[in-house]
């Protein structure tokens, strides 16, 4: 589909790192306040779909191949279990919290005044399923706007 | 019988679902009504575990009062994510059946179509 | 024009709604989930995931001291049910793979 005005345009582009970085913010905090991997995944991607709207289809999809899209789901997904797979080698169970105590980093006990540096393989785990969300839903959006656009149906 | 009203919201948004499956005949409206289903199983799992006067359990600094039950909430999210994904593939599919058969009427699809 | 298919479709939507409509007043009241058929159970839900103090020995018990994140629903969704979270992650990778497999650019 062909893209928007100017104005439009301008706006998207101008508003794209606030909703980013609010995106990124509801990850990374997701053992202290409300939120975690899936609400702050869903957040970024319907920040890109803003810009896939702004900017037209085609011109999206010359520059954000699906493969590379692709890369990043599959990156998030060998993550997480990977992160599971770890407890069983260290610890003694399937999704041991290893790090609680022992590790170099995201070590200490919480105690209830918001500290991000606790709560073990948590955190970590935030941040693979919101990649692993992000990229996903990101995709779905992007190749069903190409597929009903004019320069396909012309093949 | 006035307590039970988020529960009386939720069946009414069952049965505005139910009523979308069985009595149209264009598939975009079915799928809009089985969407509407979902949504309200997420709502009934979401008010079965509210306890009255009572704040999110996250622990803060403050020791507070009740707090309401986290496993209902966490089942929530597992099932707002999978009605997500089962919606993307019932759109996919639409729309390889309108480009195939021209149409979208069950009516007609379900008569058999003209293949070879 | 009334069909055999359109009556078994109104008689199966009047037997669902009763059922449902029978069954939303029945559930416990909204706000309580200790009252059970009308009297109040002794032992509180989800009572070891949101925790307190023990009387006997004074120490805290519950999620913060166990997973040690302040957040109970993050630390009951990654690390006291980490396998739903498994399946989900699972779904939703197979839901993208099957709708990029069906939009395939042809080359010619």
């Amino acid at each position: 589909m062909n893209g928007m005005s100017r104005i439009v345009k301008t706006v998207s582009s101008f508003a794209f790192p606030f909703v980013l970085i609010y995106g990124f913010y509801i990850i990374a905090h997701g053992h202290l306040t409300p939120g975690g991997g899936f609400q702050g995944g869903a957040v970024v991607a319907s920040g890109c779909a803003m810009i896939l709207v702004a900017y037209g289809s085609i011109w999206t999809m010359e520059r954000i191949k699906e493969k590379d899209l692709s890369i990043f789901e599959s990156l998030g997904a060998i993550g997480f279990i990977g992160l599971a797979f770890f407890g069983l080698i260290f610890g003694g169970y399937f999704f041991k919290n290893y790090i609680l105590e022992k590790g170099f980093f995201f070590n200490e006990m919480a105690i209830g005044a918001s500290n991000i540096n606790t709560a073990g393989v948590i955190p970590l785990m935030n941040f693979a399923v919101g990649l692993k969300v992000m990229a996903g839903l990101f995709a779905i959006v992007l190749v069903m706007a190409y597929a009903s656009s004019k320069k396909e149906e012309d093949k | 019988m006035i307590y039970n009203i988020p529960y009386l919201a939720v069946v009414a948004l069952i049965l505005i679902g139910l009523y979308a499956v069985l009595f149209k005949r264009n598939l975009i409206k079915m799928v809009i009504g089985i969407t509407l289903i979902e949504s309200g199983v997420n709502l009934f799992l979401i008010t079965l575990g509210y306890r009255k006067d009572s704040i999110a359990p996250i622990r803060t600094g403050n020791p507070e009062g009740v707090m309401s039950l986290p496993v209902p909430q966490a089942l929530t999210l597992t099932s707002i994510v999978i009605g997500v994904a089962v919606l993307a593939l019932m759109l996919t599919l639409i729309v390889h059946i309108y480009r195939h058969y021209g149409t979208l009427d069950v009516r007609k699809l379900s008569k058999g179509s003209d293949d070879e | 024009m009334k069909s055999v298919r359109n009556i078994v479709a109104v008689v199966f939507f009047a037997i669902v709604g009763m059922f449902l409509i029978f069954s939303a007043l029945m559930v416990h009241p909204f706000g309580n989930p200790n009252l059970v058929d009308g009297e109040e159970v002794e032992t509180k839900m989800d009572d070891h995931i949101i925790g307190g103090i023990n009387e006997t020995t004074g120490k805290p018990y519950g999620a913060q001291t166990e997973t040690g994140a302040d957040n109970a629903v993050t630390s009951v969704v990654f690390d006291y049910r980490g396998f739903d979270t498994l399946g989900e992650a699972t779904v939703l990778f197979t839901a993208v793979a099957g709708v990029m497999l069906l939009f395939r650019r042809r080359k010619k």
